[in-house]
């Protein structure tokens, strides 16, 4: 059991109405029926020996360790597999159960090396801690035959097999299964030869399907699969907990140290959104937080075009101060602004953002979520009342049917696909609307009933035959309708609906899904019990984004599923607090809460909490400084942990817009590629470097706990208020937990976090005020926020970004399981194994008629730019569709996507590019330029380049030091 | 911005609110726009429409003659006298 002091009460917990008493050792216990007798003696206090039983794991009954004898009955039941009923009198403790574990444990013995891997004690070995414990001093049997010439696969960069330790006890493989859910693992061979093996014969850890989760490891009771970070540093000694800083599942890690270094991350058994598992970034890529790349000198420069100098921190925000209060004397305040990350905590983006208002005195203020979720926020507000899912992740367990659109859980958010499929596997039916085959159409044990694989840019058209179907087939909820929703709304949108243009015979010319299929799937979600939509960016990063989002809320509420456990709409936010920098007033027409800035009242409670006055307009959205800048009216900018330049469309506009700037300000961990165009570099801190909170995409407010100090010297919410005090404004916090209270006392939905709740909870889910003092999992019970549920209306228009002669092909993007994001952090660890560069994915027929083999370089064109990347020739996509990730800036995916955006938040419309695909044998002239001027405008004076010479001349530098780009 | 990202922007609002009833549609416009167009990019719309406001849906129109008879209500305008009191009020 990877982890320190774990309480392992080996088989997983029961809810029952019915409870049962029984006696063990002479004590009476109560527990859940369904219970095992193991997990009621270890609730009880009780230690029950055990090697191949894990609570999070169903009981298997192999070892014959937790043996028992129990009143009545014959031999010595398996206490794991046994259930207990009432009356029962159970022994956990005899001399014959000891006799014969005893036993036991020296046969495993006969065939394990006999001490740890690591220098102290047992480490991670419960065997030879049960030796101890049994006193087992010896072992009597001669070497026979045995596995202690195995060889150790190293394969994986960050853990060890070792199959000399091994007692095959299943735990690993059953993890696999049960807990992640790939069945990567078995056990090969039988008797005497059993082995685990990852793959087929020919496989090793790092070539079979692990997807490296690390739940084996979490599972091994022998060290047999261990970190080799504890090989090599040995066992940590204490353990810090705090949440992942990738996606937006927020999964709660205990950070293991020794001294004060970290030695591994071991998700928590208690965190809520994860129970105990994790994916291969958040349990291991965590070594960026090291990397030599991290800047740690504020730096600034005057032109973009000279090197940067190291500066104290007086001098950098000294100088910011001088650049900003410069361009408010001369432009005014409206040439400032401000962008927020949803990297960072939530103390730290209000801080951003009351920054901004507060002394900028501008609403200039925005957040990355503009070119993720923001329609999220617009559809779920306009219908539902309030910009968030509806539901916490444990939801799922209780859908019937679910409804995965423009979302791949099992790459993007993959614990939370873990869980997904675990309920899959257990009966729900599965629904998946996405034009590429992505792994839940079919993986192993899981096959979607209905893959609706549309043309991209037609989302809007098919929910409405889907709600057509539901309408025209009589299949809505009317009861639910009635009494929850605004009926003349309701009317409104029927007789939209109604109309032949939405029908699934008419929407297959657009969607290209057959009108049965359509039919048959809208008849599932509609009839098959609760039915839960899952939704990511192929929802939101179009034209018609935020119509589609309110389209997915039509039918929720059309059909009835909404405000109970295994139904809702659910958006699978992209990065960890993206739900939180929302929250936190990020967007330039919202303060805190999603409150206009227009309203006087909710003016008056920053104002008066802020001693200022605030504006009552709206400010710049991210792509509109830009346009500002070009145009000469926006002339400074603060970044605190977001990559424009990298990230947002269009990549020439936005370097255009930030070199018309006066002052860009970057803070951040890494000199990224904006930092090409700033004139002073704050360097930030990681999530392992500050205290604050993170909210994940089930509104879920989790401790982030500072484990170490930023090589710089300080967390991000302390650089905001230096810069600020600088300015001459009173901002004084000693503590985050002192911003999150500001934010309680002036935000509703807020009003009873604190830090001391969070820690005495574990966590809390908003809404937490009076009502609901611990929070809310479910939203919208008994009414929406907004009163009664409005249907809003969902004509489709087609995207302006069309196939053509010249462009016949259309470029979707989207994320790979090892990479995050823009890459800057992943890229900087061994996760670049898996995955060192973007690959562009063709269909085989688009692959043939262009002469595209695998593996061949190619330049994708569209009218806005051309790139070079590698094919990859899969069926997983549609013919006439290709994909692509973005995570790598030489790629740079962004030159050739669009500025089209959706209509009502202008997000991005990064899923819908037309393009050519053509062999070609070199990076295009542009990425040429760009990785030049990349170099020069990110020197630092007097040192080496922060790159490495050689893999920037080959065209696939990444910032890495340690990693060579795949062959 | 330039005026052809405006005008296709603006034009989008007027295509997604078409499809309510007119009345409907025509508060739908402005009151998007008012809501979420920053001063200076509605006083550019504003300003094409008074130059012809060649390629704007016609919903847009009718929001520009709603937004031209509301003054924006300070804070953004972006005159650095008034940005200038408002900083002096923040310190």
């Amino acid at each position: 059991m990877a982890s320190l002091n774990p309480v392992n009460y080996g088989t997983p917990r029961r809810s029952s109405d019915t409870q049962i008493t029984l006696e063990i050792d002479g004590q009476s216990v109560t527990v859940p029926q369904g219970t095992s007798v193991m997990r009621a003696a270890i609730e009880s206090g009780i230690e029950v020996p055990k090697l191949c039983a894990s609570d999070m794991l169903e009981p298997f009954g192999s070892c014959r360790l937790c043996l028992v004898e129990i009143e009545g009955r014959k031999g010595y039941p398996a206490s794991c597999t046994t259930e207990v009923s009432e009356g029962m009198q159970v022994a956990t403790q005899t001399d014959k159960l000891n006799q014969i574990r005893r036993g036991v444990v020296e046969l495993y013995l006969s065939d394990h090396p006999g001490e740890s891997l690591t220098p102290e004690g047992h480490g991670d070995d419960e065997l030879l801690e049960l030796a101890d414990r049994l006193d087992v001093t010896e072992v009597r049997y001669n070497k026979g035959r045995n596995h202690q010439l195995a060889t150790v696969d190293g394969s994986n960069p960050y853990f060890d097999f070792d199959a000399s330790r091994c007692i095959v006890c299943s735990r690993c493989v059953r993890a696999c299964n049960e807990v992640q859910g790939t069945f990567a693992l078995t056990v090969d061979g039988r008797g005497f030869a059993s082995m685990i093996s990852a793959g087929t014969d020919d496989d090793n850890f790092l070539s079979s399907e692990c997807v490296s989760c690390g739940a084996c490891i979490q599972a091994c009771p022998t060290e047999a699969l261990i970190e080799k970070d504890v090989v090599e540093m040995g066992m940590p000694e204490r353990s810090v907990t705090t949440t992942c800083a990738y996606c937006g599942v927020g999964c709660s890690f205990n950070a293991e140290l020794k001294g004060d270094e970290v030695v591994r991350m071991v998700p928590a058994k208690q965190g809520k959104a994860n129970q105990g598992h994790s994916c291969v970034k958040g349990r291991f890529a965590w070594g960026y937080t090291n990397h030599p790349d991290r800047i740690t000198k504020p730096m600034v420069r005057d032109k973009i075009t000279d090197p940067w100098r190291e500066v104290s921190w007086d001098e950098a925000i000294a100088f910011s101060v001088d650049k900003i209060n410069g361009i408010r004397e001369q432009y005014g305040s409206g040439a400032l602004g401000a962008i927020t990350s949803s990297r960072c905590t939530n103390e730290e983006t209000f801080l951003v953002q009351k920054l901004a208002r507060a002394v900028f005195n501008t609403n200039n203020v925005d957040t990355c979520a503009r070119v993720c979720h923001s329609p999220t926020g617009y559809g779920l507000n306009s219908t539902f009342g309030t910009s968030a899912g509806t539901q916490d992740f444990v939801s799922v367990e209780k859908c019937d049917v679910i409804l995965v659109i423009g979302a791949n859980p099992t790459d993007a958010h993959p614990v939370f696909g873990s869980q997904m499929k675990r309920r899959l596997r257990q009966g729900a039916r599965l629904i998946v609307c996405d034009p590429r085959a992505i792994d839940l159409v079919r993986s192993p044990h899981v096959q979607a009933d209905y893959h609706l694989q549309l043309r991209p840019g037609t989302n809007v058209a098919l929910v409405n035959s889907m709600a057509h179907t539901i309408l025209s087939e009589g299949l809505e909820n009317r009861v639910f309708v009635e009494e929850r929703c605004d009926m003349d709304e309701y009317d409104g949108w029927r007789e939209f609906i109604l109309r032949d243009e939405n029908s699934p015979e008419n929407t297959e010319q657009y969607t290209g899904v057959p009108a049965s299929m359509v039919r048959e799937a809208a008849r599932l979600y509609a009839t098959g019990g609760n039915g839960a939509i899952y939704y990511g960016l192929g929802v939101t990063e179009h034209s018609q984004g935020s119509t589609m989002v309110m389209g997915m809320a039509n039918i929720a509420m059309a059909t009835g599923n909404i405000g109970r456990p295994g139904m809702g709409v659910n958006p699978l936010r992209g990065q960890n607090n993206v739900q939180g920098s929302c929250d936190m007033g990020s967007f330039p027409h919202e303060l805190p809460g999603y409150r206009h800035v227009s309203d006087q009242n909710v003016r008056d409670i920053f104002e008066k909490e802020w001693g200022v006055t605030i504006g009552s307009e709206p400010g710049l959205r991210i792509p509109n400084m830009i346009d500002a800048a070009t145009a000469g009216t926006f002339k400074g900018l603060y970044v605190q942990g977001e990559d424009i330049l990298q990230s947002d469309p269009n990549i020439k506009h936005i370097a255009a817009g930030l070199a018309a700037m006066e002052c860009v300000i970057i803070q951040d961990i890494f000199l990224n590629e904006t930092a090409s165009y700033a004139h002073v570099f704050l360097p930030g801190s990681t999530f392992l470097e500050k205290d604050g909170t993170f909210t994940n995409a089930e509104r879920r407010i989790n401790r982030v706990r500072k484990i170490q100090t930023a090589p710089a010297g300080y967390a991000d919410w302390e650089i905001t208020q230096l810069l600020a005090q600088a300015l001459g404004y009173p901002m004084n916090y000693s503590h985050p937990s002192e911003i999150m209270d500001e934010i309680a006392r002036t935000t509703p939905t807020f009003k009873g976090v604190s830090f001391d709740k969070i820690d005495a909870l574990g966590s809390v889910q908003w809404p937490c005020n009076d009502d609901n003092p611990e929070g809310t999992p479910v939203m919208h019970v008994d009414t929406f926020v907004r009163g009664k549920g409005k249907f809003m209306l969902t004509p489709f228009v087609p995207t302006e970004e069309r196939a053509n002669r010249k462009f016949p092909l259309l470029l979707t993007t989207g994320r790979i399981l090892s990479q995050y994001n823009v890459g800057a952090q992943t890229r900087r660890t061994a996760n670049r194994l898996w995955h060192a560069e973007d690959w562009l994915e063709v269909h085989p027929s688009d692959a043939e008629m262009r002469g595209i083999k695998d593996g061949t370089l190619v330049a994708v064109a569209s009218r806005m730019g051309e790139t070079t990347l590698r094919a990859k020739v899969s069926e997983r996509m549609t013919p006439g569709v290709v994909y692509t990730t973005f995570h790598f800036p030489e790629t740079a995916a962004n030159v050739v996507t669009t500025e089209f955006s959706d209509w009502a938040t202008e997000c991005p419309e990064y899923k819908v590019t037309a393009v050519e695909v053509r062999p070609c044998n070199t990076m295009s002239e542009w990425q040429r330029r760009y990785i030049d001027t990349r170099e020069k405008q990110q020197q630092i004076e007097s040192e080496q380049s922060v790159r490495d010479p050689d893999s920037v001349a080959a065209g696939f530098d990444a910032g890495d030091k340690e990693w060579e780009p795949a062959e | 911005m330039e005026n052809d990202k405006m005008v296709r922007q603006a034009n989008q609002i007027a295509q997604y609110f078409s499809v309510y009833p007119q009345a409907r549609a025509e508060e739908g416009v402005h009151g998007h726009i008012r809501k979420f167009w920053e001063p200076r990019i509605r006083t550019q719309l504003i300003e094409y429409v008074a130059a012809g406001g060649n390629g704007l849906h016609e919903l847009v129109h009718t929001a520009v003659d709603s937004l031209r008879d509301e003054p924006s209500s300070g804070g953004e305008s972006g005159d650095p006298a008034a940005q200038q009191e408002i900083g002096r009020r923040a310190t």
